[in-house]
């Protein structure tokens, strides 16, 4: 297949300029890639896909965030150098409430940015079960799920966030299937 | 001489006929060569020696990134090119905006591995040395931060430079790999409608980008003006979107993943979304808007004496190539044509200028470009007026700096 293309690139460059930027050219190379077989996938989608298995509850998650996350986020959430966690603020208001309870889309966003980002120091550092505690306590931060919630992978997908059809998504994602 | 510098323009903008007709005049008689033996003190011994990296003079450590980090995680915040000390369009590789959320990795290039997984037909990985045999293509593109220039979201116009407002925005030459040759080998799946992008930094910020960009013109970038990359802008490799947000540029690029739908990662959700008046908020708003913004003067430069400065400014967009840039010094009741540096690149930054005869009259000063898909700048508060002021991202209003009578350059809203 190579030689061909290199072939045609030859004949190619007698007649015409080829500009190296025009990206639908014919670029003939080897194809060096190796087999992945990487298992450990960390996306998490918005359905609960690649969410693990574990639960934790709002109760651990609030002595678990006296811990770790108090210092940046304040008390209850109230604020800090990292911002704050709670505040319910009308999004069409005159001070909205960008906060995950009251912005965010998806339950699962929140667990997946809590184990990937924080707390910052050791990002990665929370188990499952810590990550789904801290996640409950975030939520019923914001008033999303009651006092005594306890989330796992099903539970946290069932939770509807209240601005879930807050977003109004761009052409070209609509173009790529988003509504 | 003078008689034909006064301008009839508004409020003393010199158009290209002005320049012309004055041209000749307007030169300054050059020094008399070698009025005795009065030399240049480096002509009369002998100079430094050579280094491996060459460093700006000691006398421009002004031209530097002004920076806002967290207090507590360092690593955390933004550091802004200073636009009102640069020309040209190249943004210097050390001064390129940064804006990182978990800090900036150490990664050993021999270590590294860029993973394409998901909706492919051969899940693949490549070692930065395999990356480095495949067909190069080189562009100069700016990539320009959504959150740039947000504070002029705010009631009061804030008072900094124009670097320290705007320079969430910069113009590198990059060179790398076409995307789609690497999305070809693994052989996207049909449905593969999304490429989600990771970094390898705290935090692994992801980004999922529609495919039909991704095999369009989006690069796997090594290269930033001629050398590889530097740590703060992904080394070793970074993706590059022509036009599109920031954030989608994903730095240390370390995973590709092809998928049906978007990821809806916090940044493509809780941020990076622009907020409406009516509280719903736009989502992956990724093309950059037609803007521009005047470099010189600019806030904190000094008017010292009347007579003709040149108007210098940078113009870009997005969806394209900068069709024209405008010049107003009444604050937008006339406009005057800026000439602009050629090539004129798509999403690229374009340089424009037009000299001004400055008579000491206080003076607002704004450009407006549009792009040749017709789009243009709006003014500042027709943007606020069908946006609201809380939508944080992706303000591309027209710029206005005020010059007093003693000129002095601030910011205004006008
Ligand atoms: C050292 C300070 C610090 C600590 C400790 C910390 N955070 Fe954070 N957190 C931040 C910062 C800073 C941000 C914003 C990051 C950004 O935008 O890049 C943030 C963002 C967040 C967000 C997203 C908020 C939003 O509105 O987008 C959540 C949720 C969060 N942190 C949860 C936690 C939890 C749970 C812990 C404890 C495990 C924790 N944080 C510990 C500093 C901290």
């Amino acid at each position: 297949m190579c030689m061909r293309r290199l072939a045609l690139a030859g004949a190619l460059a007698l007649t015409t300029v080829a500009y190296a930027a025009d990206l639908g050219r014919e670029l003939p190379h080897t194809p060096l890639g190796k087999p992945l077989t990487a298992a450990n996938v960390p996306t998490i989608w918005p359905d609960g896909r690649g969410l693990p298995a574990g639960q934790g509850g709002v109760v651990a998650g609030e002595r678990l965030y006296a811990e770790r996350c108090q210092s940046c986020h304040g008390e209850r959430g109230t604020g800090g150098s990292g911002g704050h966690l709670a505040g319910r603020s009308a999004l069409a208001g005159p001070n909205p409430d960008r906060t995950v309870a009251n912005y965010w889309p998806y339950a699962a966003t929140v667990f997946d940015y809590i184990r990937r980002a924080m707390p910052p120091a050791a990002p990665w550092s929370l188990t499952a079960d810590e990550t789904y505690a801290l996640t409950a306590y975030v939520l019923h931060l914001g008033g999303v799920v009651p006092a005594d919630a306890v989330l796992d992978a099903r539970s946290l997908v069932a939770v509807r966030m209240p601005n879930r059809d807050g977003f109004v998504p761009s052409s070209e994602a609509r173009e790529a299937g988003v509504r | 001489m003078l008689s034909l510098m006064t301008a009839r323009d508004g409020n003393g903008l010199l158009s290209r006929r002005h320049f012309v007709a004055g041209g000749a005049g307007l030169l300054v008689a050059t020094p008399a060569a070698l009025a005795g033996l009065d030399l240049p003190p480096g002509m009369t011994r002998p100079g430094g020696g050579f280094g491996v990296y060459g460093q700006p003079s000691p006398h421009e450590k002004h031209t530097a990134r002004a920076i806002a980090a967290n207090r507590d995680l360092p690593g955390n915040g933004v550091s802004w090119t200073p636009l009102q000390d640069l020309e040209g369009i190249i943004t210097p590789s050390g001064l390129h905006f940064e804006r990182h959320h978990g800090g900036v990795p150490a990664i050993d290039p021999a270590q590294h591995r860029l993973g394409l997984h998901g909706r492919v037909g051969k899940p693949l990985t490549w070692t930065v040395a395999e990356l480095l045999r495949y067909p190069r293509v080189t562009r100069q593109l700016f990539i320009e931060c959504g959150g740039n220039s947000n504070s002029l979201w705010n009631a009061e116009p804030r008072q900094t430079s124009a670097g320290a407002m705007h320079g969430l925005a910069s113009c590198s030459e990059w060179t790398g790999v076409p995307l789609r040759l690497l999305l070809e080998e693994a052989g996207a799946e049909k449905g593969a409608t999304w490429l989600i992008a990771e970094g390898a930094d705290a935090g692994g910020l992801h980004l999922s980008i529609p495919m039909k960009k991704a095999m369009d013109d989006c690069m796997l970038a090594l290269w930033q003006n001629g050398e590889r990359l530097r740590p703060e802008q992904g080394y070793p490799m970074r993706l590059v979107v022509p036009g599109w947000e920031g954030v989608t540029h994903v730095k240390w690029l370390h995973r590709l993943e092809l998928a049906s739908e978007p990821a809806m990662s916090r940044f493509e959700t809780g941020r990076y979304t622009d907020l409406l008046p009516s509280g719903k908020a736009r989502q992956f708003s990724f093309v950059i808007e037609p803007k521009s913004v005047i470099t010189s003067p600019s806030p904190g430069q000094l008017l010292r004496d009347k007579g003709v400065y040149q108007i210098s400014g940078l113009a870009w967009s997005g969806r394209g190539a900068v069709k024209k840039v405008e010049v107003s010094a009444d604050g937008g009741k006339t406009w005057v044509q800026a000439a602009l540096d050629g090539p004129v690149q798509r999403q690229c930054f374009t340089r424009f200028r037009i000299a001004w005869q400055w008579r000491g009259q206080a003076a607002l000063l704004k450009s407006r470009v549009t792009d040749d898909t017709g789009a243009s700048q709006p003014e500042r508060s027709a943007l606020v007026a069908e946006r609201g002021r809380h939508g944080e991202f992706q303000f591309n209003g027209i710029v206005c700096w005020a010059v007093d009578e003693d000129g002095e350059v601030s910011h205004v809203y006008a």
